[in-house]
């Protein structure tokens, strides 16, 4: 599924490198991403996502080689294949959550908004607990919540590819568990892909593999 | 686009306060000019309209303006009288039918008419309500100014003095209330009309009091001589004509030297008011006769020119906003980073967000749009009472 090959990547002046000879993850496997912070763990699902491009290197998802892809490619492809759930949620302040979760199929013509797809969005809601909060706004919720109206909008497209950053960082231990499953019955369901960055090693026995950023960096490899 | 229209939506939904604040702006800066313009072309039509209705007016050599303002619009700058004669003079040349006009007083703020009811018919003006003038001291009121004052047929309405500290001055008259017009969408409709010798007997020249030849009260007799009586101060002046005192009004000297304030001329025909104007030119005449028309004209042509300067303020307001609102709109744009790049991060293109920008400026623009066209309605449909108001008095 993922193919990462002799990838470089540094933000214009920082000293911060990342550098990734092999990386690769196989279609339905869960991996985890551990490592301190600034270790570049973001980064890695940023250039994933295409939300950055590579300095140097290879980054493919799939049959898509998306460090070949332009713009509208790569943001094309973000929103066709990919459910991103981010460190800060990304909610945005002026839709309910209901929106929120529906926002990917309003701004992209290849998601299409029916009626299926609204009824999908509040099965989702209902199943994270927050189905009493979809008419509210981001403001009303607590962290958790938010946390909760960001993964239901990453997994309401069925994407290939789940990215998750920290998604269970904000929650109690009892949604931790709820949230968590979820994740991987969505995984299951479509066959995707789930690489998720976490700083919770209690979860680590649940993925497939982990993957400690800091020895993967240096060289060592997963 | 649709999807852009809602998300446009639900983000000025959120921001109230902000849209509201530009709408305003957007709207008074839309409904400034064009309201100023909806004003300015019915001021236009109502002076126009009433001037060219006028055919000619008579009155003393000076301002034609304030002639024809006072003549027309009953404005309270009164020109110089002219005496009863000018109407005779008129009248003696069998070219026109002379309309005399004294509009000098007024009563609670409006303008007191005395005129013939020559003027009624000329005006086409029409009894609404009660009867018209029968006797002296009997008024008849424009539609508006019955409703501006509350009163109707049967009540009274007492003359303003003209000056407060006057105490040589006459005493104000109390006018009964005989009849109310039909509106006439004029400055008729805001005058109270009486005959012109009620207006004379407001000014002192016709007065009552009892008949001092008949007096049992010798204290009031001054001086007592053949065929003569000189009453002293103690003499009591009616301050209401009244069916019972009515005989005891009487006016002084000859009324063909009397004042008036202007003569309306409606000569017979064309020829005539050629003629007629031809007898006016003489530089030694102490009257004038104009052209109503002519003289809103030139008003006009200094009206549009101030028009000019308004437009040209209007437009740099306008201009001066417009920017600050690009500014407004470039701020909000970097305020908006952290949203536009969600949006990005989530796969949103670059044309896209383009789209939901240029949805919430339409949404913002026709909002503003539907509130100008209220508000330029309702300046269209009260624009008559509004320059009546603001310009005409």
């Amino acid at each position: 599924m993922i193919n990462i090959s002799n990838l470089q990547f540094d933000y214009p002046g920082s000293e911060f490198r990342l550098s990734v000879s092999e990386f690769a993850v196989a279609s339905g496997e869960k991996v985890a991403v551990v490592g301190p912070s600034g270790s570049g763990k973001t980064t890695l699902l940023n250039l994933l996502a295409g939300i950055l491009t590579p300095g140097q290197g290879r980054v493919r998802v799939g049959e898509v080689d998306v460090s070949d892809l332009g713009d509208a490619g790569r943001r094309d492809f973000r929103i066709s294949n990919i459910g991103f759930v981010f460190q800060d949620f990304e909610l945005l302040d002026y839709l309910s959550i209901l929106d929120n979760i529906l926002h990917p199929y309003r701004i992209t013509g290849a998601l299409k908004l029916t009626g299926e797809v609204r009824q999908r969005a509040l099965h989702l809601a209902r199943q994270m607990g927050i189905a009493e909060q979809v008419k509210k706004y981001p403001g009303e919720l607590s962290q958790g919540e938010k946390q909760r109206a960001a993964i239901c909008r990453a997994l309401l497209p069925k994407p290939s590819l789940i990215l998750a950053d920290e998604a269970t960082g904000n929650l109690d231990p009892s949604n931790k568990t709820r949230i968590l499953d979820l994740l991987f019955n969505s995984v299951k369901d479509h066959n995707a892909t789930l690489v998720a960055v976490t700083h919770d090693h209690e979860l680590l026995p649940r993925f497939d593999r982990v993957l400690d950023f800091q020895s993967f960096q240096s060289g060592d490899g997963p | 686009m649709i999807e852009s229209l809602y998300l446009a939506w639900q983000y000025i939904r959120f921001n109230k306060i902000k849209t509201v604040i530009l709408v305003a702006s957007i709207t008074l800066i839309a409904v400034l000019p064009l309201a100023l313009e909806i004003l300015l072309s019915e001021s236009e039509r109502q002076l126009l309209d009433r001037a060219e209705s006028t055919p000619l007016l008579v009155g003393a050599k000076g301002s034609s303006l304030d002639l024809a303002m006072n003549s027309l619009y009953f404005d309270d700058e009164v020109p110089e009288p002219i005496s009863m004669a000018a109407v005779e003079r008129i009248h003696d040349t069998d070219l026109a039918l002379p309309i005399p006009l004294y509009v000098r007083f007024q009563a609670r703020g409006l303008p007191i008419v005395g005129t013939t009811f020559d003027y009624f018919d000329f005006r086409n003006l029409k009894i609404a309500q009660g009867h018209s003038l029968t006797m002296l001291g009997d008024c008849v009121l424009g539609a508006k100014a019955a409703a501006r004052l509350g009163v109707g047929p049967g009540d009274n309405l007492v003359s303003s003095p003209e000056n407060l500290f006057d105490l040589a001055g006459v005493y104000p008259l109390k006018m009964k209330v005989v009849g109310v017009l039909a509106p006439n969408h004029s400055a008729d409709d805001l005058a109270v009309f009486v005959d012109i010798k009620t207006a004379w007997v407001i000014q002192g020249l016709g007065h009552g009091h009892e008949d001092i030849t008949r007096t049992r009260d010798s204290t009031v007799v001054l001086k007592r001589s053949e065929g003569n009586v000189v009453a002293n101060a103690k003499l009591f002046h009616y301050t209401e004509i009244t069916e019972e005192n009515l005989d005891g009004f009487h006016f002084h000297g000859d009324t063909s030297i009397y004042p008036v304030t202007a003569v309306i001329t409606v000569p017979h025909d064309e020829k005539s008011g050629t003629l007629l104007r031809g007898r006016y030119l003489e530089s030694e005449d102490a009257q004038q006769i104009i052209l109503p028309a002519e003289v809103i004209d030139g008003l006009l042509q200094n009206i549009f020119l101030i028009r000019n300067v308004l437009d040209a303020v209007i437009a740099l307001v306008g201009l001066a906003t417009v920017l600050v609102i690009l500014l407004v709109f470039a701020l909000s744009l970097r305020l908006r980073q952290r949203e536009i790049q969600i949006i990005f991060k989530l796969g949103c293109r670059k044309a896209m967000i383009g789209r939901m920008l240029l949805a919430e400026i339409l949404i913002v623009l026709l909002v503003s749009g539907v509130l100008c066209s209220a508000v330029l309605g309702v300046v269209d449909v009260n624009a008559e009472e509004l320059v009546r108001r603001l310009f005409v008095g």
